[in-house]
């Protein structure tokens, strides 16, 4: 890779010895994957992964006291992944010391150094940083130097940014140098298609299940998906945005898609079509059938198997606002349905602390709180590393979720029937 | 026994017993329960990775195409490589990702921790060896597979 001398200088030395391992571990990145500059991070924010002070991540801890220590700051304000405790989650007694004493030992610190790194402020804390209520949300082209990867997904796929899917601890030192190595998603020729995905479901496939289809299969190359237009339309409206944003989650999480296309919807394949996709590219054609396979394949953990669940997780990715209107209108539907007042199962809505807000200037924030449900700005996958989890029948329709813990995947429609009271478990 | 050349990403030698992972290697998922909980043995927590879901992880030469999943990735390698329960080395049969990369490269150069990573060593190499094999890493990137 060539530097720049101000580069050079940075890795002989001139800005300390720690300035000089956070360019190092930028130019070992870089050297991997055939990176020949860096470019400058032009993004107003970034974004971290890390949100947790977790007892066992000391040494992550331990990296950022010695960034701090060195006068090392990120130059650009950023956001952060959800925190892992809430009040506002349902926890026993037992729960609450596990997750306290025990697990999220280190947060207080963690917070502290997050604030001298430079977090933008009390309420940044969540998945979908890039929501407009958020207001982490970067231009098409911008570089970025952000981890999450359902954020990274979402920002190359939906936004048109340009973000390679960077490990916790490195995106933030991208924040710090200013420049990041161009490889990869950074560039023309990496977001070039490597899959065709030819959809041919009866009806509008589930996000999270489609996505998790394409992710196992294509792990990390770029898909360009056909066949979603009498679903999707052509123009990113906010149920579209949110149908991409957990589609895309679940491509992240069950495989390592970093950026999709949309034939005719997402920017680049609206401005370059198919010519967005590679010679010699592989197709993979899913079918209803397809999709059923792959949900009768996830396995299911839970110590019993046909236990009643006791509580729903809804919004892993965090959920938009326009996604609180829709659950709240259907809940209300079914729970007309069936009779009930109040929802049959503890379910936890989650989303992030300045939608929670927008959603309490309207009557959705009350329909769902008189139904009984939580809403929190939780990370639910952090919540499920509670040991004490294992022992829950949870259920949820993310598919991260379902992924990372022992909570159990329905579709949205199933979810619905079981927290509504309509039917027990499936 | 068979011989493999890759490209080093991390330098280093060493000889130990394969797991090998033929689908992609959650790292999130794998580490976090064993780490979390102190587990000695350092046993994979992945359940959707039935090839290695409740195997020992630690001091084995990990052989897998890619690493996939949460871009916590990187930093879980990192922390594990701090604590000292990384695996012997790992072993890619495709070129490495960015996540695994990430965590092969924090570990080397802000811990002390030895773990060697090779890439690129092709679609055979992961047909070829099978969990309990030896495996042993050179300098240069050359794996032998016996």
């Amino acid at each position: 890779m060539i530097l720049t001398p101000e580069q050079q200088a940075l890795l002989d030395g001139a800005k300390g010895e720690v300035m000089a391992k956070v360019v190092k571990t930028l130019v070992m990145y870089g050297d991997t994957f055939g990176a020949e500059r860096m470019v400058p991070v032009t993004s107003k924010y970034g974004h971290t992964v890390i949100s947790f002070g977790l007892k066992v991540m000391v040494p992550v801890y331990d990296i950022y006291d010695q960034l701090i220590n060195a006068g090392l700051v990120s130059g650009q304000k950023f956001t952060a992944d959800p925190r892992p405790v809430d009040d506002q989650v349902p926890c026993s007694f037992l729960e609450k010391i596990v997750f306290n004493k025990i697990m999220y030992t280190q947060q207080a610190r963690f917070e502290e150094q997050m604030k001298k790194l430079g977090i933008l402020d009390d309420d940044a804390y969540s998945c979908t940083c890039y929501l407009d209520q958020m207001g982490n949300k970067p231009q098409k082209g911008e570089v970025l130097s952000w981890a999450e990867s359902s954020a990274v997904v979402y920002a190359n796929s939906v936004l048109g940014a340009r973000c390679n899917r960077n490990s916790g601890i490195l995106e933030l030192m991208g924040s710090i140098a200013g420049f990041v190595p161009e490889f990869g998603l950074l560039t023309d020729e990496g977001r070039k298609a490597t899959w065709v995905v030819e959809v041919r479901c009866q009806k509008k496939p589930e996000a999270q299940l489609l996505g998790s289809a394409i992710g196992m299969k294509v792990m990390e190359e770029v898909p360009y998906v056909k066949g979603m237009e009498q679903w999707l339309g052509t123009e990113l409206t906010d149920e579209t945005c949110s149908y991409l944003k957990d589609f895309g989650a679940a491509t992240a999480s069950n495989g390592a898609v970093g950026l999709y296309h949309i034939a005719g919807l997402t920017p680049e394949a609206k401005e370059q079509g198919e010519a967005l996709i590679k010679e010699g590219a592989q197709v993979y054609v899913i079918d209803d059938a397809e999709l059923e396979r792959v949900k009768a394949n996830y396995p299911v953990i839970w110590k019993n198997p046909n236990a009643k669940p006791e509580l729903c997780f809804i919004g892993c990715p965090h959920l938009s606002l326009e996604q609180f209107q829709s659950w709240a209108d259907r809940i209300e539907a079914a729970l007309r349905a069936s009779g009930r007042e109040k929802l049959a199962v503890t379910t936890v809505f989650t989303a992030a602390p300045a939608v929670v807000k927008a959603l309490e200037k309207t009557p959705y924030y009350g329909k769902l709180k008189s139904y009984g449900a939580a809403i929190s700005s939780i990370c639910p996958l952090m919540y499920m590393n509670n040991p004490l989890c294992k022992k829950k029948a949870v259920i949820t329709c993310s598919n991260k979720l379902r992924t990372y813990s022992t909570a159990r995947y329905y579709t949205e429609a199933e979810i619905l029937d079981i927290i509504t009271g309509k039917e027990g478990q499936k | 026994m068979k011989q493999f050349k890759g490209r080093v990403v991390v330098p280093g030698s060493c000889t130990a017993e394969a797991l090998v992972s033929p689908g992609g290697f959650n790292t999130l998922a794998s580490y976090q329960m064993a780490i979390m909980f102190g587990d000695k043995q350092v046993k994979c927590g992945d359940q959707n990775n039935p090839d290695l879901y409740k195997k020992p992880m630690l001091g084995k030469a990990l052989c897998l195409p890619m690493t996939i999943g949460s871009t916590t990735g990187g930093m879980v390698l990192y922390t594990v490589c701090s604590l000292g329960k990384q695996p012997a080395c790992m072993l890619f049969s495709m070129p490495i990702d960015s996540l695994a990369a990430s965590g092969a490269i924090l570990g080397d150069v802000w811990t002390e921790a030895k773990m060697p990573v090779v890439d690129n060593l092709g679609e055979e190499f992961l047909e070829y060896v099978q969990t309990g094999m030896t495996v042993t890493i050179g300098e240069d990137g050359l794996v032998t597979v016996e």
